[in-house]
């Protein structure tokens, strides 16, 4: 996406995204339970939790850091560390792992030298195993930030890859 | 009215989204404006079909043309030939669908022949984003009669007439639960649909919430009438973004027509609905841990009593269902609690809906009676095991589940005749696994599973799944021992027993079910050091076959670490103790002489 911040005031940039979650946080103030749909917010924003916006949400909503972390760490849907470039999931809901999915998963560790879980030193990919992705038509199933590919083959890999190293 | 002479119908489910058929939509969309006949063709995206096997999926109407694995290419001459000239293009229809050059109707087909739908009505007919089609297929009639005819103890007595039970794996009566939730006395109570999908490879409810999101809002604000509520939360999974996002159009729908808020039909009952997202726990299925993570915390479950019926959301009684327990309630409002009790059995009425996955040719969405059997499900709507392969094993269950093996093939799918036989109902997942399927492998993917989701807040369900993991771990790496599989059923039985919650409970399930079933397999990998279906690594030994090998070397020069060696033009031979079992060998060899056992 092309963010075009304008500089009115001597180069202070206005974040865009800091008020979006500002905005969020205000509206949730007096929404019961309201913690944890501002973290979704963050998270879909920033593409993980970084810890100067939590330090906001405990501050404007009166919760805790300790807290913050409490339930930011318990959900694997939030992160607390920032993710690659190119996250790549792949499905390990059973209808994928009984067609082959953990042969997928490993010849990409292999690939990319990377850990489930985690990120390749350069910041590329981050390497990721999910639930049902609901394609079981397609098992075995993986997810390239939007791009479904599904029937594959480990050896199908370095070539998909490709698509996305020279990026 | 705007009328068409011929609708096309786009499937917007997952499955088919996954392989583009938003784009075939588009598509469909453009060609009809080039041939400018776009007032007499509707194009409309619906839900899922079913048959997710063959997306991504279109049907024509009238003709009811089932076209499958559609690509963007193919949609020029479908409208060209098919929607112009008014000749079905038979290179893409199902074949079943196909005879003797007559197009049959779906309904004739082995996959929907035996299918009875009441809680997928909707998907794949109508428009999820359209409210104007949900009420013209009786959508919003079972709360017009609810508001304007009924009180609310009618409304449970036809509920409980139904027989219906809970479709997300307990299977509680769920009039019953409606009746203690209403007796709850307090100044304010919640409706709360359960839309978190735990099991890691089914996917009901997320089809009925992106196929007709409307009749889930409109039995929760029905259950909120007969209960007393008026505010209602879907817990759904952030990680279904279609879901969320037809359940927010679908919500804004209900509000602009009045069938959600204040005063809904001009009665003095308002009734409102809120998303919350869930974020990736497991357990947070499960309902008192759901209702933590409404309420903003760590979704750990609480012990029971209390019941939510008493002491929910925010300390108030609180009604939990299902999604696909809801998706019912309006076809037994409108119908009677009768008519859906005379479906099923004795103590199991109506129909369930399964994800049918696995080694199964018909991978899909079905409904189907209660009391079906389990063969007329994998072999006349599944259509059987492909490549011609051996039938081992259907799960149900998911890991809270069991295996069922042949000799089971003939029993009822009823709550209780699968539970006695070690397996169990759930909420739908049924995974078919073939010859090549090991079972202590799928029994170590299950536990796995649940070790890694539980919440650690009891001592047996976390240090004993991490106990039993380790030991599936040994015996797959083909260090296990007799006394182990004796030691895995006893940690089983004591996790069971401690465990605070329903992940621990029937965490072992999985393992305790097939070592019952495929002791064979277990005793396979412990004495003899073998995987019979060859999927354990460590348990294979790749070899080349002196008779087959010509020699040709190919082998040896693919090789990583040099393991293969022989004079060229006679029998090659691999060092095992060098071999570091990659495979990359066996695929180059050009005359198959290359095994792995
Ligand atoms: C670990 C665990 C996970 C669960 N996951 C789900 C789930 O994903 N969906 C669901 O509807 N019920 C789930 N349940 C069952 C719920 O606790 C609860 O019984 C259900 O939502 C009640 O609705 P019903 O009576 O309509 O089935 C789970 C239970 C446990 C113990
Ligand atoms: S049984 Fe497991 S998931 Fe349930 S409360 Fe105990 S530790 Fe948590
Ligand atoms: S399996 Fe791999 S390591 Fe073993 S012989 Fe074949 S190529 Fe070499
Ligand atoms: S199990 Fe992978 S998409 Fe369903
Ligand atoms: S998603 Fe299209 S048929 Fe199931």
């Amino acid at each position: 996406m092309n963010q075009q911040n304008c500089c009115c005031c001597g180069g202070n940039h206005v974040d865009e995204r800091l008020e979006k979650v500002m905005k969020v946080i205000e509206e949730h103030k007096t929404v019961k339970g309201g913690l944890i749909p501002v973290l979704h917010e963050i998270q879909d924003t920033y593409g993980y939790l970084p810890e100067d916006i939590l330090k906001i949400v405990s501050k404007e909503l009166d919760i805790p850091m300790a807290e913050i972390f409490g339930v930011a760490s318990f959900y694997s849907y939030f992160s607390l560390e920032p993710k690659g470039e190119h996250i790549i999931r792949v499905c390990l809901g059973t209808a994928c792992y009984v067609k082959g999915a953990q042969g997928l998963i490993d010849r990409l560790s292999k690939e990319l030298n990377v850990e489930v879980g985690k990120t390749t030193e350069d910041g590329k990919f981050t390497l990721e195993a999910t639930r049902c992705l609901g394609a079981c038509g397609l098992a075995p199933v993986m997810v390239i930030g939007e791009k479904v590919y599904g029937r594959i083959t480990p050896d199908d890999i370095p070539n998909i890859l490709k698509e996305y190293q020279d990026k | 009215m705007a009328f068409y002479r011929s609708q096309v119908l786009v499937c917007g489910g997952t499955g088919c989204t996954s392989s583009d058929s938003m784009k075939i939509l588009e598509k469909f969309k453009e060609e009809v404006k080039k041939h400018n006949i776009e007032n007499e063709i509707e194009i409309v995206r619906t839900g899922c079909f079913g048959l997710c096997e063959l997306g991504p999926v279109v049907i024509v109407y009238p003709e009811g043309a089932f076209y499958s694995r559609v690509q963007i290419a193919d949609v020029e001459e479908i409208v060209a030939e098919h929607l112009v000239k008014g000749r079905p293009v038979t290179r893409l229809l199902y074949t079943e669908t196909i005879d003797e050059g007559r197009i049959k109707s779906l309904n004739e087909t082995g996959f929907y022949k035996k299918q009875e739908r009441i809680a997928l009505r909707n998907c794949g007919v109508i428009d999820p984003e359209n409210i104007d089609e949900y009420i013209a297929f009786d959508g919003y009639k079972a709360l017009a009669k609810v508001l304007t005819t009924m009180t609310p103890e009618q409304v449970i007595e036809e509920v409980k007439k139904s027989g219906l039970r809970g479709r997300g794996g307990g299977g509680f009566p769920t009039g019953l639960k409606w009746e203690l939730t209403a007796k709850s006395k307090a100044d304010q109570k919640y409706v709360v649909c359960n839309a978190d999908e735990g099991d890691p490879g089914a996917f009901m409810d997320r089809s009925i919430l992106e196929g007709d999101p409307h009749s889930v809002l409109e039995a929760m604000t029905i259950a909120g009438y007969a209960i007393g509520a008026n505010q209602g939360y879907i817990y759904v999974r952030a990680e279904y973004p279609i879901a969320v996002q037809r359940l927010k159009v679908a919500i804004k729908q209900a509000r602009e027509y009045g069938l959600l808020g204040k005063n809904i039909f001009g009665t003095d009952f308002s009734f409102d609905i809120e998303i919350r997202l869930g974020a990736g726990a497991f357990v947070c299925g499960e309902e008192t841990a759901l209702m933590n993570s409404i309420e903003g915390r760590r979704g750990m479950p609480n012990p029971k009593p209390p019941f939510p019926a008493q002491s929910g959301l925010w300390e108030k009684p609180t009604l939990i269902n299902n999604v696909e327990t809801y998706a019912n309630i309006p076809q037994i409002i409108v119908r009677g609690g009768e008519w859906f009790a005379s479906k099923g059995t004795e103590k199991s009425k109506g129909t369930k809906v399964f994800a049918l996955g696995g080694k199964i040719t018909n991978t899909g969405l079905v409904e189907v009676p209660m009391g079906i059997t389990l063969r007329e499900v994998i072999y006349e709507i599944g259509g059987g095991i492909p490549n011609g392969k051996k039938f081992k094993a259907v799960q149900t269950g998911g890991p809270s589940g069991g295996c069922l093996t042949a000799e089971h093939l003939d029993t009822p799918i009823e709550y209780d005749t699968l539970t006695a036989l070690g397996s169990m109902m759930g909420s739908g997942g049924m995974i078919v696994m073939d010859e090549d399927t090991c079972m202590v492998d799928v029994a170590r993917f299950y536990l796995d599973f649940t070790r890694d989701e539980s919440c650690g807040k009891c001592t047996p369900c976390r240090i004993g799944t991490k106990r039993m993991l380790e030991i599936l771990d040994r015996i797959v790496e083909g260090k296990g021992t007799l006394e182990d599989l004796d030691k895995l059923e006893e940690l089983g039985k004591q996790i069971k027993a401690a465990s605070l919650c329903g992940l621990g409970q029937t965490a072992p399930n999985p393992v305790l079910s097939t070592l019952k079933h495929f002791r064979d397999e277990y005793i396979a990998h412990v004495v003899d050091k073998k995987c019979p279906a060859g999927v354990c690594q460590a348990l294979l030994q790749y070899t080349i076959i002196e008779e087959k090998c010509k020699g040709c070397s190919l082998c040896a020069r693919q090789c990583p670490v040099n393991a293969i060696s022989g004079q060229v033009k006679s029998p090659f031979k691999i060092d095992q103790d060098k071999c570091i079992k990659c495979g990359a060998c066996l695929d180059k060899c050009p005359f198959k002489a290359i095994v792995k056992k």
